[in-house]
């Protein structure tokens, strides 16, 4: 079986969560071996997903946790 | 850091004999999480930290009926879902505003095609630029894709996980994540790729 590109972008998302089939996967692997304009999608994709999955990206408010404790404080001894 | 299941099982139990100080530390790795979460529904700092705020208080008072064979952080990240859901409700039936303009399931998105990636280098997250830029690109994601988005790849939960927390097929989590990704990749992969200058997107020469 043969993959054009199309194919490839349409399994990124299970390959990188490895919810490709083995038969399906070898095949992949194929093709991003000999392909960088799809090995360079994938990786950038998966560089996305690294940078998205970091706690940095949404810092807390200043005060949030005072704010947040002080009111279940209220709560609790009312 | 989290409690462990165990030690989190017990400091439940503590709390529902009557120990509600301890929810205290119970809830303290979980901040973050929920908010983020908030924030990425209801799109404003100020109303995240309200829905976050909400959620811990009706875990609270709803303690006693987690089960612990759920995990304590989907059940909260399932609270904190329907408290963001059910605000983003009353003002859509305030402003009438639709949320959803991308509504196709079918069709292929392609992704951004480039010729020189390695990676973005983890540093780069320390420019405010860049943390806003991924959130905003994150916050525009239509409804139905940034909330699969949030839950499987923002707070990690598997697919199994994410499906009984949106109350939708495996198979349907797989399509519209896979849809989320891409679209990311295609909004921001042009915008990081301008961030070092010596991996140029297009050779100039």
């Amino acid at each position: 079986m043969v993959l054009n590109c199309k194919h490839v972008w349409d399994c990124i998302s299970d390959y990188l969560d490895g919810t490709l089939s083995p038969e399906m996967r070898d095949v992949v692997q194929k093709h991003l071996d000999h392909c960088e304009i799809c090995s360079a999608i994938l990786d950038s994709t998966r560089n996305i997903l690294i940078l998205t999955a970091d706690d940095q990206i949404f810092e807390l408010p200043v005060g949030f946790s005072e704010r947040l404790h002080a009111r279940l404080d209220q709560v609790m001894t009312s | 850091m989290t409690l462990g299941p165990r030690n989190e099982a017990q400091i439940i139990v503590s709390i529902l004999a009557g120990e509600t100080q301890l929810y205290h530390e119970l809830i303290r790795p979980y901040e973050r999480s929920v908010y983020m979460m908030a924030l990425s529904f209801v799109k404003n700092e100020a109303d995240a930290e309200d829905v976050a705020q909400e959620t811990f208080l009706k875990a609270f008072h709803h303690l006693a009926s987690f089960r612990s064979e759920a995990k304590f952080s989907t059940w909260l990240v399932g609270i904190a879902l329907n408290e963001a859901r059910s605000r983003l409700r009353r003002a859509a039936s305030v402003r009438m505003a639709s949320i959803d303009n991308t509504s196709q399931e079918g069709g292929r998105i392609p992704p951004a095609i480039l010729r020189d990636w390695r990676e973005v280098p983890s540093e780069a997250l320390e420019r405010m630029e860049v943390q806003q830029m991924l959130q905003k690109a994150i916050i525009s994601l239509p409804e139905k894709y940034r909330e699969v988005f949030v839950l499987r790849d923002v707070e990690e939960l598997n697919i199994a996980e994410t499906a009984a927390a949106l109350s939708i097929s495996v198979g349907n989590v797989k399509v519209r994540l896979h849809r989320a990704r891409v679209m990311l990749q295609k909004q921001l992969v042009p915008l990081l790729s301008t961030l070092n200058p010596k991996r140029r997107w297009i050779p100039w020469f």
